[in-house]
Formats: structure tokens, sequence, C-alpha cells
């Protein structure tokens, strides 16, 4: 494994949180290499850390302690307004509660990260048709999100996810509100983008027929790895 | 993130809920509309007071009899008989700032000509009246020094009065009856149409003040004198002339009340203009208290759209919204609620005001820097209290925001 083709390099990770008067080890010491076009599911019980990971990887948060260094920056030093810039240029989020703003359209929903970057408008609307349509939403357009099945939300926020053509995705349980036939219609549509366009994707999930889908998976338990499968 | 952009994310935001953005700006519409009356209301009687004051003379002083105290009692302005024709024959001499001096005295009557009579006032003056009033004659002639010193029964009419008697038949060398006296019409005067205030100068009658002193009145003292300065400059230096030597003529120890008062005629003005003053700080009351207020009703708002839109901020900061994004995002909803406001306030305080002048008969005037200002004014309301919610919002964690239910 040559570390240039490392997308993602987490180097003994620890976070701790302070609620109140007790500290909380989310992730102890937690090492682990993701390579570009990589399909990796993590998975683990409630508590075990993966949340916290998941919101490192994604720039959320930063580490107490240790090194990520995504595409060859650190980033685990930089400032809030640095990560917001890495968020909307290099990573796509997809969530469980697909997290779609309410009464607004699926168009104007993905074009969403691009509001945010120098975009024209009009440059941003054609890319949010373009992506909408690669998610199998051509005509629903203009359909207000509350109009919108689960399933179909989903999309949105898949398309939204690839607007800024992010070489990486985060998919935090993303069929955990949908029922098994629509979980995976999304899940095909994950491995499509893995397949074809080399998307890196990183799945959180409990669901081991989701997990199924990745070629690597890893399990966390009390802040660190403890078992990882690669296929 | 660029401006017009953000003033349209700030506007669908606001078009999701147009009832509760309209109450919001309510109060600044308000408090808007009241600066816009106040103003309007202000500048109008400053522009009737420059008018008036300009349409007179910049140079004219008015000197009327004044109070007078007699053993305790204190008798009202105008109350005693202390003018006369030697006064107002001293001020043309002795004062060299004065340059023309006209006695008068007033009175009103029943003015007949055939079967057609008409009630105006009748102006016993000198024969430099027009050059005082800066008026003009429109047919005939005004009466000269001889006519006046003689006491000659002819008058000069004005335009309504005219059109009253005569409609529109030559008047000038008809006789008309004034107490059953005749008098002869030597000229008209230019018709000014309503100037406003205390007198119309249309309808009126003008006459040397010796004929209406001794025909008319039977007195031998007189109301007031009206007096020009050389020039608008001199005008401060012919009124301190006329002061001092009616103190000597009347012999007013120092220290003592004058019997007599000499006014400016924008002083004349502007008393009638006082009155406005109190409404205008009452609207000037009204306007802050509802500007602040109005300000207050944005910041609760906004803090109350903040916590509703805690999810919304956590998306958008996912996706890569810096804090000032967002703060912005905020602050252009407060700034373009209470601009809107703003612009509502400016439409209701331009009808206000023409309501104003409309049923309180005064001149409004509404000004392009008022509605500048009000503008300005409501945008830093905006601002200043859209501030706070929007930074608290823009200091949200993207975590928690996106956790929060």
């Amino acid at each position: 494994m040559s570390s240039n083709n490392n997308l993602i390099q987490l180097q003994n990770l620890k976070k701790v949180y302070t609620v109140g008067e007790t500290q909380v080890n989310a992730l102890r010491g937690l090492s682990y290499n993701v390579q570009e076009g990589d399909l990796v599911a993590i998975m683990g019980p409630s508590g075990s850390g993966k949340s916290t990971l998941m919101n490192i990887i994604g720039c959320l948060d930063r580490p107490t302690e240790g090194k990520y260094i995504l595409e060859g920056q650190e980033v685990s030093t930089l400032d809030k307004n640095m990560l917001a810039r890495i968020r909307n240029k290099k990573i796509g989020f997809v969530f469980q509660t697909f997290n779609l703003l309410s009464r607004t359209t699926a168009l104007e929903n993905t074009e969403l990260p691009l509001l945010y970057s120098s975009t024209s408008s009009k440059k941003a609307k054609e890319m949010a048709y373009q992506a909408l349509a690669e998610v199998g939403l051509k005509g629903r357009e203009l359909h207000l999100t509350n109009q919108l099945s689960g399933g179909e939300q989903q999309r949105v926020a898949i398309a939204r996810s690839l607007i800024n053509n992010p070489h990486l995705v985060l998919a935090d349980e993303p069929t955990g509100n949908l029922d098994t036939k629509t979980g995976n219609e999304i899940m095909d549509i994950f491995r499509k983008l893995n397949a074809e366009k080399k998307i890196t994707i990183i799945l959180v999930t409990h669901d081991p027929e989701v997990a199924a889908v990745a070629r690597r998976r890893i399990y966390l338990r009390d802040g660190q790895i403890v078992k990882e499968e690669n296929e | 993130m660029n401006i017009m952009r953000t003033i349209r994310v700030a506007l669908r935001a606001l078009g999701r809920n147009k009832m509760r953005s309209f109450l919001t700006a309510l109060g600044i519409i308000i408090g808007v509309g009241a600066v816009i009356a106040t103003v309007s209301i202000g500048e109008g009687a400053k522009r009737e007071v420059e008018k008036r004051f300009e349409e007179m003379g910049t140079n004219l002083l008015y000197v009327r009899p004044g109070s007078q105290s007699f053993r305790g009692r204190h008798y009202g302005g105008g109350s005693v008989q202390t003018l006369t024709e030697d006064d107002a024959q001293a001020i043309l001499e002795k004062c060299d700032a004065v340059q023309y001096v006209s006695p008068s005295v007033t009175t009103r009557a029943q003015v007949v000509y055939g079967n057609k009579n008409w009630n105006t006032s009748i102006y016993g003056v000198g024969d430099k009246y027009p050059e005082i009033r800066n008026w003009e004659i429109e047919e005939g002639v005004f009466f000269d020094e001889n006519q006046v010193r003689s006491g000659q029964k002819i008058c000069v009419l004005g335009s309504e009065v005219n059109q009253n008697l005569f409609e529109g038949a030559d008047p000038i060398g008809q006789i008309i009856r004034i107490k059953k006296i005749p008098f002869r019409v030597i000229g008209t005067l230019e018709s000014v149409g309503e100037s406003g205030g205390f007198w119309n100068r249309d309808d009126m009658i003008l006459m040397p003040y010796t004929t209406a002193m001794r025909r008319l009145l039977g007195q031998t003292h007189i109301s007031s004198i009206d007096v020009s300065a050389v020039s608008g400059s001199r005008t401060a230096e012919a009124m301190r002339q006329i002061e001092d030597l009616l103190r000597i003529r009347h012999k007013i120890a120092p220290g003592a009340e004058d019997d007599f008062n000499v006014r400016n005629m924008s002083d004349i003005a502007e008393s009638a203009a006082e009155s406005r003053d109190a409404l205008k700080v009452l609207l000037g009351g009204i306007a802050s208290v509802s500007l602040l207020v109005g300000g207050i009703g944005i910041m609760n708002i906004m803090l109350v759209s903040v916590t509703e839109r805690i999810r919304e901020i956590g998306i958008r900061m996912s996706v890569g919204a810096r804090e000032k994004d967002i703060l912005f995002q905020f602050l252009a909803e407060a700034i373009v609620l209470s601009i809107l406001g703003g612009a509502l306030g400016i439409g209701a305080g331009v009808v206000g005001s023409t309501l104003i002048s409309k049923f309180a008969d005064w001149e409004t005037l509404v000004s392009t820097w008022s509605i500048i200002l009000a503008f300005c004014f409501s945008g830093l309301v905006g601002i200043f209290f859209g501030f706070y919610p929007a930074r608290k919002a823009s200091k949200l964690d993207p975590i928690e925001a996106l956790r929060y239910e």
C-alpha cells in the first residue's frame, strides 16, 4: 500500500469530550488509512465512536490529539473557516435523516453547496440539474422536499453531496430511515458512484447487509478499531 | 456568497413567513412613517416662513403699541393708544437705517357699490405702503403724499373686493360708499391669491390713514407703523434705532418696560409656525419609540427564527457555509426586513403628510434628504438589532446543530 495513494491517513486519533466534570474518551488512538476509490464501512455499536470518527473525517470536528491527513494536507490543525472550505470543496455528506431544507425545491437543495463557493447562479443551476439527473430524479427538480418520498429525498441528498465533485462522500446510516427495497436502491447508487466515478465512499452503518456492499469493513468498540475485514 | 444572492436567500426566507415578516416590520413602518411626517411638517413650516418672509420683504418692521401696566393692572398688547403720527414722522426723519414709514389704522366695514355690498377690512395707510410691502398696483394709481396730507376720500381695492363689487367692470373713477361716505376708487391691487395665515391681502381696501382716522374711526392715535429698513441687512439696526427713539419720545425711564414693540416679520411668521412644534415633538417621540420597539421586535423574531432554523444552519454549515456566511445571511434578513419596513414607512409617511396638509391645512414638504435619512436609519436599525441573533446563529456548532430536533 503506497502512501501516495492514500486519500485519508488517520494517525493515532484521540478525542476527549468533557461533559460536566467527567471526561469521555470517544476515540482512543485510532489509526487507519483509506485509499482513493475505496468503499469502506464503519461498523460498531452505539457509543463506539463511529459518529465522532465520521465528524472528524468530515471536517466537522477536530481531534484532540493525533493527525488527520486528507489528500496530503494535514487538516487536524485547521481553523473553522478552513474546515468549512474543505467540507465545501472535497467532502459530500449523506445523512440518515436526509437533512434537506424544508419547503425548498430539490433543485435549490442540490445547489446549496455552490452557494458557498464562487459559482455563478446560472452555472449552479445547470450543475444541479445534472446531478439530479444522475440520481434518477429528472423531472422532479422543482418539487418541494416535503412532496418527495423518503427514497427521493435521500437521492436529493446524494445529488447535493456530489455537486462539487468531491473525492470523498460520507454516508451516515444512509438507509436507516428507508424500507429495504428503497435502501437497496440507494446502496446501488453508492456502488455505482464508487465503481464508475471512483468516488471514495465511507459508510457508517450497523446493518450488515449495507456493510456487505463495502469492500473493506472496520469494527469499532470503545473508540478503537477491533476488527478489520478486506475483500 | 455575493450580496445579491445573500439578499435573494434572505427574501426567500422572509417570504416563507409573510405574515410574521409583515408584523415584525410594522414597528419600523410606523417609526419611519412618523419620521417622514415629522420632518415634512417641519420643512413645510420652515418653507412657509421663508416664503412669507420673502413675500413681505426681509427689511420689513412692524411697530405696535405694547402692553402697559397701570396701577398694577396689566393690559394686553395693543391695548394702549401711544403711537402717533408724529412718532411715525420722527422714525422716518431720525432713524437713518429706515427707508419708508407708513402709519396704519384698521377697521372692518360694509362697502356698498350700486346694489352690491361686501364686508371687508379697511386699511388706512401711508403713501409708501406699496413700497414697504413690495406690492404692485394692477390698475390706476396709488395715492400720493399730498392726497394723504389732505385726507382725500379715495381708495385702492384689493382684487377680491374689486371682483365682488364690480364683477369685471372698470372700477377706476367709480364711487363706492363706506359707512355712507363716498370714496372714489383710484386703483386696484395685483391679485396674489390666498396668502394664508394672518390676512387675505386680496380682500381689503386701502385708503389714506388720515382719511380713515378722521372719517371712519374718529381717532387721533394710530394703530401701528409699518417700516422698511434701507436693506435687509440693516433691519436689526433699524429695529434698535426705532426702539431707542421711541423710548425717548415716550419718556420711558431706563429699566421700565416699553409701551410699544417692534417686530420683525420673521418673528411674526415664526410664531405662526410655533404651534407646529408641539406636534413635531410628539411625532418625533412616536418615531423614536416605535423605531426602538420595532428594532427590538426584529431582534426578537430573528432570535426565534434562529432557534427554529438551527437544523438549517447545521445543514448549511455541513455543506461549507462559513461563520461569516451564516452571519451575513441572518443579518441580511434583518436588514431586508427593516429596509422593506422603512420603504413602506416612507410611503405611509408621504401619505400621512399629504393627509395632514389636506385636513390641517398646513404646508408639508417631503424632502429627499428625509427619505434618505429614514432609509439609512431603518437600515441601521436592522444592522444593530439583527447583529446579535445573526452572530448567535453563526457561532453554532455544526455537529450539534445537525443533531438538533
